[in-house]
């Protein structure tokens, strides 16, 4: 019994973390631009041209 | 909002956001944020894929024009994003997403809570996770409840009933049944029911969202077309800019080469040609001289003009198609969705049922706990969780295939209403034919063919700019003209080593599209055409085997439709105004058929939105593409035939999946209703049933495979 007097906070707490996390991810806009996310892989990173 | 994530935040910059709808891919974001970065001034461009814009980043002395300019250098046109009304949308988007947050953060930890006291925990074990349930419970709900709750308070102050009315009255009781279960100790909660019913249901208004707004970005409004000002000419000669709002009927303006009109009116001094493609589709340049009515929209291609005003502002044609396409799809929005027809049946019975097991179990003598309990029980197991995602699940499969194969559907709805289409009307240039003009350049030497080239780069004309696509295709290179000039309906002039050379128009201006070269003293004629899509026939046929009857219906003069519609086989309406096209679909829908129109220019943008069902090319304007229910993109025509096929197909697993979920709850009601359900089957029922109709719908995955 008195174990769930921890795992239970701690179940809650990282579902909230997950939340939060989900929450501020979507505020930074990562959710925005999906295809240009998936796209984005494809382009060489090296900043010379040729 | 949607702040940029690479770029700095810096007071001294300024941030400007660009609707540019020609990016398609990896290659087009590379391109811009690489180049664009490199131009002086510009500190960052970061592009958005989806949304099809760009938002710059850059020092505030440079202005909208010389950002659109310099992506028109980078091949990609640019309008400014305050013509694009698209926040709305996006904002409920990102409403739903978070509620779908939410719901599936409580839905977790409950069941979690859950799982523990179906496991046999009894006494105060139970009734604490009752409470924390409830704790975590009763906020959830009332957020993520929201969306459901608004709508179904919106339709009963209406005095209608959706879907969302029995799943607030379910999601609401089952609350408040729980709450009171917990506080009296008693042994069931249905707090996870109810968390998890929002929570599937969520998923499915987000997935047809997310449809829903995937392909209207990108679209600039009908009006930024239109020149945005003017130079006014004053009785003394000097002229001044006047905003296009502020102009007046009777004004004289001077429209410069390459600009756009920004009212109608007719034209009094100058000779030349205008690009009038966005308003009639016809790619062929129109030869203006004193007299010639012209429409806002038009982009001059040769010398100024001189062009007293007619009718400004809301008086425009193009302001007038911007009305009549407006009205037209008002008519379309009477639609009632599939799963909204089924909800006004399905609703009442479910009331009715739910409220028969109440008084039932009463007269049975039950006492009203466990009535009320039986009662909200049938609430919930017959809510329509699958009937929720029948439809959107089906259809967001179905866009995904056809969206591979270079068709975009802009709305869920689009596929039902596809599917019932029974005739087809083809608009000619630019849907069964390419749009563009394509030179013929067969019968040119080399030499002759790099100076034609040199000559035609130089110029924004439709010819021109036919002749140099053809020549750059067959890896020509341009000769060193120098001191080209452009006169105006006459051609271009050059000398290339001394000798005069010029593209001009041909002697005898006939109906054909052609060109001459000079060289020296030596002439050649150009033909142009504007061919068939390649598999023009073929879509026809197809389409013909889906038992859809097509014909033309056309703005274009009559001899080239005759041509194109006896090639293929087709009746032809040629000539006709945007009005005669929406009458035309009018009387289609009066005898009873159910017509899909596809077309590109701007006059067909009235029967578009008009039409049962509409589709337009990649290449149409951007409001044809805004009243299109879907866009296809490259040269074929196939993907027109192949949305029908998809959409009659997806239609069937759409009554499949209600066909499942009706039989889902012929089996559940029964034993609800005699009070053998426990929160665990409930839940374990609602579930399945929801994986059986996502996995059924997935099987659309492959439908547009051939």
């Amino acid at each position: 019994m008195t174990g769930l007097a921890f795992l239970i906070p701690i179940a809650l707490g990282m579902g909230l973390m997950g939340l939060f996390a989900f929450l501020w991810s979507m505020r930074e806009g990562q959710y925005d631009d999906m295809d240009g996310a998936a796209s984005r892989i494809l382009i060489d990173d090296e900043d010379e041209p040729r | 909002m949607n702040a940029p994530a690479l770029i700095p935040a810096d007071a001294t910059l300024a941030t400007t956001r660009l609707t540019v709808p020609g990016m398609k891919c990896a290659g087009c974001i590379g391109k811009i944020e690489r180049e664009l970065a490199r131009q002086p001034g510009i500190t960052a461009a970061r592009a958005n894929l989806s949304a099809k814009r760009v938002a710059i980043r850059h020092d505030p002395s440079l202005d909208e024009g010389a950002l659109v300019a310099a992506l028109l250098a980078l091949g990609f046109e640019a309008q400014p994003v305050a013509d694009n009304p698209l926040g709305t949308e996006a904002a409920e988007q990102k409403r739903l997403n978070r509620a779908l947050g939410v719901a599936g953060f409580g839905m977790m930890n409950i069941m979690l809570l859950s799982v523990s006291v179906w496991s046999g925990a009894d006494g105060a074990t139970r009734a604490l996770f009752h409470w924390l349930s409830a704790l975590i419970a009763l906020p959830v709900i009332a957020y993520a409840g929201r969306p459901f709750f608004d709508s179904a308070w919106m339709a009963l102050s209406h005095r209608r009933t959706n879907m969302d009315v029995p799943i607030s009255i379910g999601v609401i009781l089952a609350t408040l049944m729980s709450l009171y279960e917990t506080i009296t100790g008693g042994a069931h909660a249905f707090f996870d029911s109810a968390v998890m019913l929002l929570f599937f249901l969520l998923a499915g208004r987000a997935l047809d969202a997310e449809m829903r707004t995937r392909t209207r970005a990108g679209i600039g409004a009908l009006l930024g077309r239109m020149g945005r000002s003017a130079s006014v000419i004053a009785a003394d000669g000097s002229t001044r800019r006047v905003a296009a709002g502020d102009l007046v009927p009777g004004m004289m303006v001077l429209v410069a080469a390459g600009e756009a009109l920004a009212a109608d009116g007719e034209v009094v001094e100058g000779r030349g040609a205008l690009d009038n493609a966005m308003l009639t589709g016809e790619s062929a340049p129109e030869p203006v001289g004193p007299g010639t009515v012209v429409h806002a929209g038009a982009i001059n291609l040769g010398a100024p003009l001189r062009i007293r005003l007619t009718h400004v502002a809301e008086d425009t044609a193009i302001a007038e198609i911007a009305r009549l396409m407006d009205e037209a799809g008002q008519s379309r929005s009477h639609y009632v969705r599939i799963a909204d027809r089924a909800s006004r049946l399905y609703a009442p019975v479910v009331h009715t049922l739910a409220l028969a097991a109440f008084v039932g179990w009463m007269i049975a003598g039950a006492g009203w706990h466990a009535s009320l309990t039986i009662a909200i029980a049938v609430l919930i197991i017959t809510c329509p969780c699958a009937m929720g995602l029948a439809v959107p699940a089906a259809q967001v499969v179905a866009s995904g295939a056809l969206l591979k194969r270079g068709l975009l559907v802009k709305d869920g709805s689009a596929l039902e209403r596809l599917a019932e289409c029974d005739v087809a009307l083809l608009d000619k240039t630019g849907t069964l034919t390419l749009g563009t003009p394509r030179a013929d350049i067969g019968g040119l030497d080399a030499e002759a063919r790099s100076i034609a080239l040199g000559l035609a780069q130089t110029s924004r004309h439709p010819l021109s700019r036919g002749l140099a696509a053809a020549a750059m295709r067959d890896g020509v290179v341009p000769a060193a003209v120098e001191d080209v000039r452009e006169t105006s309906g006459m051609g271009l002039i050059g000398r290339w080593h001394g000798l005069p050379v010029a593209l001009e128009r041909p002697a005898d201006a006939a109906e054909a599209l052609a060109t001459t070269l000079r060289i020296g003293e030596t002439c050649q004629t150009i033909a142009f055409s504007d061919p068939l899509r390649p598999d023009a026939a073929q879509a026809l046929a197809a389409l013909r085997a889906e038992g859809l009857a097509a014909s033309i219906l056309s703005g274009d003069r009559a001899a080239p439709v005759a041509a194109v519609a006896q090639a293929l086989g087709l009746d032809a309406q040629a000539e006709a105004s945007p009005q005669a096209k929406l009458a035309a679909l009018e009387s289609l829908k009066a005898a009873g058929h159910r017509p899909l129109m596809v077309g590109d220019g701007l006059n067909d943008g009235p029967a578009l939105a008009a039409a049962h069902a509409s589709i337009a090319p990649g290449t149409a304007s951007d409001a044809s593409q805004q009243a299109a229910d879907a866009v296809f993109i490259g040269e074929g025509l196939m993907p027109v035939a192949l949305a029908v096929r998809v959409a009659r197909r997806t239609m069937r697993i759409v009554r499949e999946n209600f066909g499942f979920a009706i039989a889902y709850n012929a089996l559940a009601i029964p034993l609800a209703l005699t009070g053998q359900v426990t929160p665990l089957v409930a839940a374990i029922a609602m579930s399945a049933s929801s994986l059986v109709v996502v996995a059924n719908s997935l099987r659309l995955a492959r439908s547009a495979a051939q």
